[in-house]
């Protein structure tokens, strides 16, 4: 389980905050992060939250995560307002400061913020009610049992009542009830959770108010850009240094020497000035001399030629049951083999890496202080001390709105950098990154390649299972992504199976990238279930849940139950009208997949004309994470993954050549239009088990649900992305 | 070299170089932050503003290019406090994700309805083919431009999402 058992909270705090406002801390020290599922980054751990209550009747929810697009800020807070009974309308959310003691982990990613925030959001809520009751039973002497909360009002049976802002200064005196008294509402009570709320900050967006990391601005501040070696880790030994300073706007230029941490300071040049397009005007003229004696050789078509290779050499055994050779060869059984392969993808968030530094050893203020686009905030403060010197408690993090992060904004790279040069330059800067800098220098989804080989039997029952996965490492361990376990759906499943690994080692860095691990995994097994299940002439559907067998569940959070999987299977193809009948050139494809506790099939109904264009007309998705908190919010996130998960395979692609990438801009990294975006139908199974996250289970089974439908229309069987490389376009 | 620009309906007086792109005229020198920088190509349409009532990329026009003409960022597109219809309609149907794009689609959909008010879906696509979106929301953008349109298919109610007290920027705040 991730939430956090009552009985584990240490201590449950509450201390005034002004005369008129309740803030209530809960902190649970010593909750240590799970690490069951890939996406899970950084140990999240202590939740906290608090609320205050002014007089005027105002309810401030402090969020204490980062928003970068999850509509985190818009759905903790409702959940801490349906138990305490306030009026949505009273709510005001504001982001909490950075502060480890009070909030505890204040990261954000692999889906994990709703799952392990949802008890103690509640508790929250909880909590602030039974205080605000104790006042209203204070006042009115009456037993805190005849009194109820609704509405941003306490009201007694006799029908008086009090609003919240009314109780504000009164609730704060109230004792802290124990976790153990708290009482929470029946869920079919819900008037927030399960609504459709619109983000808190949707207005600012909409008027162009909303602030990004790349709108920070400090007095005095000059404007900072950074070139990095092209190719990975590769120093820089000089440049043109006294012809750049003499470009206008430009004030200062350096090499720093970095500290050869990729994910902190790699050796660079610096140029610093009076405007962006001063200092990246600058840095087009930059020459700079690179010693790449250490740098990366990787080379994508080098990588291709290794794993095949190796396809069908002996790999490192991950899982090895019952009788796998002898049944791929026994003459009655089809076998069908197919080699599969995924590339490395750069994130491209809309806002550029970026971070306003200021480091300053003025007397009293001595320390480092930054305003960051960050997933991972507290990390910052050791990389910082690490870079400057400065001591850890001489780094201040502000934590801004991000302009999306898909898993790279775990990576503070781009903030060493800006503290590096602020330290330089004794001032505040902002360091802006080139969409250039954006495409080259990421944390990428590593590509990877796999070998599969099926048996299925005279009945059409899948009864051989051979996968051999050819992934990446990097300093002797597989990098972020590039992982292969024996519970791999649907290595538990089968009864002759074989799962093996071979890593190969590369130079180019890998981060977090939507979904990591099941987004290149699903498009693999879920294309080459329908491979088989197409061999063996049966139904996609039927041929899916015989593998997914019969409900089962080993009662772990986090880990597949076959019931529920079968459940959203059955779903998906149900409204998508499966199994009805198609025009010519038309078909659906399915998939399914099971990643951060999400359970989720989709249906994808393409057409594909002679010059092997396609249109993706429609995607119904079922999805199974439990209840939802935010019913917009969840519905805009399968959106958003669906469409992330078709622009990825349509033409993405990241490829190296001598250690560098070559795509730099979104002319040859392009992302999916508007034309091309498809209808998306989605099916909430709303089951009994605790809310998850929906950030990413959704991403994984859109691409083999393409494949396996560009099949159905065409007999073209995708067995790499991009589609581009296949020559198939929108 | 200085330059006297008209920028959401006020004179304004810049100083730069006459190579400055608008949007780095914008954001670094007149702190106007919404509109965005994404590319730096003209490929991604986040700089997107209006020169005289048509859209147009900043982040490759030079200011020199633009003396003299009617500049409306995002910051303009509410007129005396009241917001466009689809600014509305964006926090009705609840589009944005990140948001980062967002300035860039609703400069791209308001010189869209100034000029055809009935959009169809094609008509839309059209419009916003140089906007992108990484979080993926255009079907929401094109219910938000049809509801701002006043097709009544897309209207309030139904499917919508409740809209709460909206979140407040740290300069309101402090005002």
């Amino acid at each position: 389980m991730n939430t956090i058992d009552v009985s584990r909270r240490q201590f449950l705090k509450v201390t005034a905050l002004g005369s008129s406002g309740i803030m209530l801390s809960l902190t649970v020290p010593g909750f240590a992060a799970t690490g069951e599922n890939g996406g899970v980054l950084i140990g999240s751990g202590d939740l906290n939250a608090f609320v205050k209550i002014d007089s005027d009747g105002v309810i401030t929810i402090y969020a204490s995560k980062p928003e970068m697009g999850q509509g985190i800020r818009t759905s903790l807070p409702m959940i801490i307002a349906e138990e305490m009974g306030a009026k949505w309308e009273d709510v005001l959310v504001e982001q909490a400061p950075i502060d480890a003691e009070r909030f505890g982990n204040q990261s954000a990613g692999g889906s994990t913020t709703i799952p392990r925030s949802f008890q103690q959001m509640r508790q929250m809520g909880a909590a602030a009610k039974a205080m605000l009751i104790g006042a209203a039973s204070q006042l009115l002497e009456k037993p805190r049992q005849e009194f109820d909360a609704a509405n941003s009002e306490v009201s007694h049976a006799s029908g008086r009542s009090f609003t919240f802002g009314q109780l504000a200064a009164l609730a704060v005196k109230q004792p802290v009830p124990s976790p153990d008294e708290l009482v929470y509402k029946d869920p079919r009570e819900y008037t927030i959770i399960g609504t459709s709320v619109s983000g808190v900050d949707n207005l600012v967006i909409a008027t162009g108010l909303a602030r990004f990391g790349i709108d920070t601005v400090v007095p005095d501040m000059l404007f900072a850009s950074y070139q990095k070696c092209p190719a990975f880790g590769g120093r820089a030994v000089s440049a043109n240094l006294d012809e750049i300073r003499k470009l206008p706007g430009i004030t200062h230029v350096f090499i720093l020497a970095g500290n050869g941490r990729q994910d902190q300071l790699m050796s660079g040049v610096a140029i610093v000035g009076t405007s962006t397009w001063h200092v990246f005007n600058a840095k087009k003229q930059l020459k700079v001399e690179w010693d790449e004696s250490g740098a990366s050789k990787d080379s994508w078509e080098g990588l291709v030629a290794q794993a095949e290779a190796v396809q069908d050499k002996p790999a490192a055994n991950i899982l090895n049951k019952g009788l796998v050779d002898s049944t791929l060869h026994a003459r009655k059984n089809k076998v069908v083999e197919s080699f599969y392969t995924y590339p490395f993808v750069a994130h491209a968030t809309m806002e550029p890496m970026n971070c306003t530094a200021y480091y300053s050893m003025a007397e009293g203020s001595a320390g480092v202080e930054v305003w960051a686009p960050t997933q991972a905030p507290q990390g910052i403060p050791e990389a910082i001390s690490k870079i400057t010197g400065v001591t850890q408690d001489q780094v201040t993090v502000h934590q801004t709105r991000m302009g999306g992060a898909f898993g790279r904004r775990f990576v503070s790279d781009f903030v060493c950098e800006a503290a590096a040069i602020s330290k330089e330059v004794g001032k505040p800067i902002k360091l802006t990154w080139t969409r250039e800098d954006d495409v080259q220098f990421d944390f990428y989804r590593v590509g990877g390649f796999q070998k599969m080989k099926g048996a299925v039997d005279r009945k059409g029952k899948l009864v051989a299972w051979d996968q051999h996965f050819i992934g990446m490492r990097q300093y002797g361990r597989p990098v972020m992504g590039a992982w292969f376990s024996p519970g791999e759906f649907p290595l538990p499943q089968l009864e002759n199976v074989r799962a093996s690994q071979t890593l190969i080692d590369i130079g180019t860095p890998c981060g977090a990238w939507r979904a990591p691990g099941a987004n290149t995994h699903a498009f693999v097994v879920q294309s080459f279930i329908h491979e088989l299940a197409t061999a063996a002439k049966r139904d996609h559907v039927e041929f899916l849940l015989e593998i997914i067998g019969e409900p089962s569940w080993n009662g772990k959070a986090w880990s597949l139950n076959t019931g529920r999987a079968a459940d959203v299977v059955k779903l998906a193809a149900e409204k998508s009208g499966w199994g009805g009948r198609m025009p010519e050139g038309r078909g659906l494809g399915l998939a399914f997949h099971f990643s951060h506790a999400g359970h989720i099939a989709e249906v994808a109904e393409v057409s594909v004309d002679k010059n092997r264009q396609i249109t993706l007309h429609k995607m119904t998705v079922a999805v199974d994470i439990g209840p939802i908190i935010n019913m917009s919010g969840a519905t805009s996130q399968v959106e958003g993954s669906v469409i992330d998960g078709y622009s990825t395979m349509l033409g993405q692609k990241i490829t190296m050549e001598n250690g560098r990438v070559e795509q730099s801009n979104f002319h040859d990294y392009p992302v999916l239009r508007i034309g091309d975006a498809p209808e998306i139908d989605v099916h909430f199974l709303q089951s009994d088990n605790p809310p998850t996250g929906i950030g990413e289970p959704a991403l994984p089974p859109v691409a083999p649900a393409i494949a396996n439908a560009i099949y159905a229309a065409s007999g073209i069987r995708v067995r790499a992305m991009p589609l581009s490389d296949e020559g198939i376009t929108t | 070299m200085e330059y006297t620009l008209n920028i959401n309906g006020e004179p304004v007086i810049v100083d730069v170089d006459p190579d400055m792109p608008l949007l780095w005229v914008l954001r670094d020198e007149l702190n106007l932050l919404g509109t965005k920088f994404g590319c730096g190509i003209g490929q991604c349409g986040a700089c997107s503003v209006h020169l005289n009532g048509s859209v147009t990329r900043s982040c490759l026009l030079p200011i020199s290019a633009v003396a003299g003409t009617n500049i409306t960022t995002i910051e303009g597109l509410a007129k005396k406090g009241n917001l466009h219809s689809l600014q509305k309609a964006w926090v009705e149907h609840d589009v944005a994700q990140c948001g980062y794009c967002q300035s860039g689609q609703l400069m791209s959909a308001a010189a869209l309805l100034s000029e055809n008010p009935k959009p169809s879906d094609d008509d839309i696509d059209n419009a916003l083919s140089g906007n992108y979106c990484r979080c993926g929301t255009y079907s929401r953008i094109r219910k938000a431009i049809h509801s701002a349109a006043g097709d009544l298919a897309y209207e309030v109610g139904g499917e919508t999402a409740t809209i709460g007290r909206q979140n407040v920027t740290a300069e309101e705040r402090r005002a």
